[in-house]
């Protein structure tokens, strides 16, 4: 008996080993792919007999990668702000108020999920032309916060609902506490588990969008690493070590991220798919 | 008697009239959701419905007039073999993504439930795709893809095959945009029915063994069906998800060749962008919401009610 588990147990650890190199051959083809000269076409299974780090740091002037990796942040950090925000405001009324037109603002609010944003990017697309807020900050701001302020709401109601006792914000109405006062000082603490979800899935979302950084950010001033990323491509595909390079830039700050706090990554994104 | 009904149902009437002042006094807090409502109505709900409108006009995307044309779009876009072509792909994108992510998700799942070693490693290897933007995972792969010298073609060669041109066949490519999207992002189904598997409580297992079960049954008439809520969320997410595609396929083919591998909002984007068509691309727009509407709808139905009967 103890033999058989062992040797299923080999057996299992060898499949895992196989899914390990199945899922890593891609990240070891665009490292080998990096490192090469330009102009060497050996095969990219075949690891560079030099070593070209130069590459990056011309990936790095040559796309402008500074500026867009200053772009990127930007939106990301105040959207994800704001998000959280706007988010637990809206959501502390609708789920502790449950008055009838709270009832139907929630609904609104959850039905929008449904609404892929593209979409609507035709009569999107002309309205920003005519605010005049094409290659703005706001707009790429506006549009993410727009597209996960449904999902941080729900998550934050979910959660108000279930976890936060009524009675420690009743006594501190009693001690005379404004609305305000309540939200910021008992509440919103009590929300952390939650906000930190919805700070990981908006930031690794809005960070890897394409759509509406396409879309709204055509300025090369204003290109997130996205879009830099995908002109630099087209400019050089035929020296795709610097391709690589640049690739290897654009995903070193979330990679690193994620292997540090891998647990809350993946606790994050996981609960933030499970309930949206 | 009658005074007595009559009094009671006047303390009725005040009870509810006291209510109703109660839910007035309570105030809605309205401004408290004010901002968050405004920005979806400007940014979500009214381009939506505006969108809708402009599907039924000849609109060129610049210019200040347009006409309407009534239904003439639509008739188009069920007149238009590309059109066909296209819903056909981002089903394929929708549909064939869904069915990988979950077998595949579901079997390493089973898998890494298993008390061996690597288990760590192997998880966090084939979640690290899921934080990569879907672009540069596209990109990724065209080294892997390529016709001139893509790794595959290395391999072939070296193996003494003929290399293939698998991204500028049609088919072909479409498939590959399915394997690429399952690849990036079977790691969240991973996750997800792993814990659903470790939800489950490990008695059940043993009255099994007990009953002489075998693995095969034990998986058919207990994990299956105790899986079944997180089958649901991992289905849903993962249609949702493929319907949408739009990075992966910029990045590999850029829809073609010709039209070839296009899912809905590449397309809808090259209309509008590339061809001045917008008229025609809200039409697409709003033929595709319906889709993803239509199809996420019956497919979280069909699993809730599996679940209820499981």
């Amino acid at each position: 008996m103890d033999y058989t588990n062992k040797r299923k147990k080999r057996f299992f650890t060898f499949l895992a080993l196989c899914i390990t190199l199945v899922h890593i051959v891609p990240f070891y083809i665009l490292v080998t792919t990096s490192l090469k000269a330009t102009g060497d076409f050996s095969s990219k299974w075949v690891f560079p007999k030099s070593i070209h780090l130069e590459n990056f740091t011309t990936a790095w002037e040559q796309a402008n990668l500074g500026n867009s990796f200053m772009n990127t942040f930007i939106i990301t950090f105040i959207s994800a702000i704001l998000l959280i925000f706007l988010g637990s405001m809206a959501a502390y009324p609708l789920a502790r108020r449950q008055t009838k037109l709270n009832k139907y603002v929630y609904f609104i609010f959850i039905a929008v999920m449904v609404i892929p944003p593209l979409t609507a990017l035709v009569p999107l697309y002309k309205m920003v032309v005519n605010m005049g807020m094409m290659n703005t900050y706001q707009i790429a701001i506006l549009n993410n916060v727009a597209a996960f302020l449904p999902l941080t709401i729900f998550l934050y109601a979910g959660f108000i609902r279930s976890t936060i006792s009524k009675e420690l914000e009743e006594a501190a109405r009693i001690d005379g506490a404004g609305t305000l006062t309540i939200f910021f000082k008992i509440v919103f603490p009590l929300l952390k588990p939650v906000t930190a979800s919805i700070l990981i899935i908006a930031s690794v979302y809005i960070w890897n969008d394409y759509q509406f950084a396409i879309f709204f950010l055509q300025d090369k001033e204003m290109h997130t690493l996205t879009v830099t990323l995908a002109s630099f491509f087209a400019e050089n595909q035929n020296n795709l070590s610097l391709v690589g390079a640049a690739a290897i830039i654009a995903m070193l700050p979330m990679t690193i991220l994620f292997l540090v706090l891998q647990k809350y990554f993946i606790a994050g994104l996981s609960s933030g798919s499970v309930k949206g | 008697m009658n005074e007595l009904v009559r009094k009671e149902r006047f303390s009725v009437v005040r009870d509810t009239e006291k209510r109703k002042k109660k839910l007035k006094t309570e105030s809605s807090l309205w401004w408290m959701y004010l901002p968050g409502l405004v920005i979806i109505t400007v940014f979500i709900i009214y381009p939506f419905i505006n969108g809708i409108r402009l599907s039924f006009t000849n609109w060129n995307g610049f210019s200040q007039t347009y006409d309407w044309v009534g239904l003439q779009q639509y008739k188009r876009l069920l007149a238009d073999p590309t059109t066909w072509l296209v819903i056909k792909n981002t089903l394929l994108y929708g549909i064939g993504s869904t069915i990988f992510q979950n077998i595949i998700g579901l079997l390493y799942a089973l898998l890494l439930n298993q008390s061996i070693k690597m288990k760590a490693l192997t998880r966090t290897i084939v979640y690290l795709p899921v934080i990569i933007s879907p672009i540069i995972m596209g990109y990724i792969w065209y080294f892997f893809f390529a016709y001139q010298g893509g790794a595959l073609n290395d391999l072939l060669v070296f193996l003494g095959f003929e290399k293939i041109n698998a991204l500028g066949t049609p088919e072909l490519n479409s498939w590959i945009i399915v394997f690429v999207n399952t690849y990036q992002f079977v790691g969240i189904a991973m996750i997800i029915y792993l814990a659903g598997l470790q939800s489950i409580s490990k008695d059940y297992y043993e009255a099994a063994q007990l009953d002489g079960a075998s693995a095969l049954q034990q998986f058919k008439n207990i994990t299956l069906p105790l899986l079944m809520p997180s089958i649901t969320i991992n289905v849903v997410l993962n249609i949702i998800g493929g319907l949408k595609l739009f990075d992966v396929i910029v990045a590999l083919t850029g829809g073609g060749p010709g039209d070839a591998s296009q899912s809905m909002s590449t397309f809808m984007y090259d209309l509008y962008f590339r061809r001045q068509d917008a008229g025609y691309a809200a039409t697409q727009g709003v033929c595709m919401a319906l889709i993803i509407l239509v199809i996420s709808l019956s497919a979280l139905m069909y699993f809730k009610r599996k679940e209820t009967e499981a």
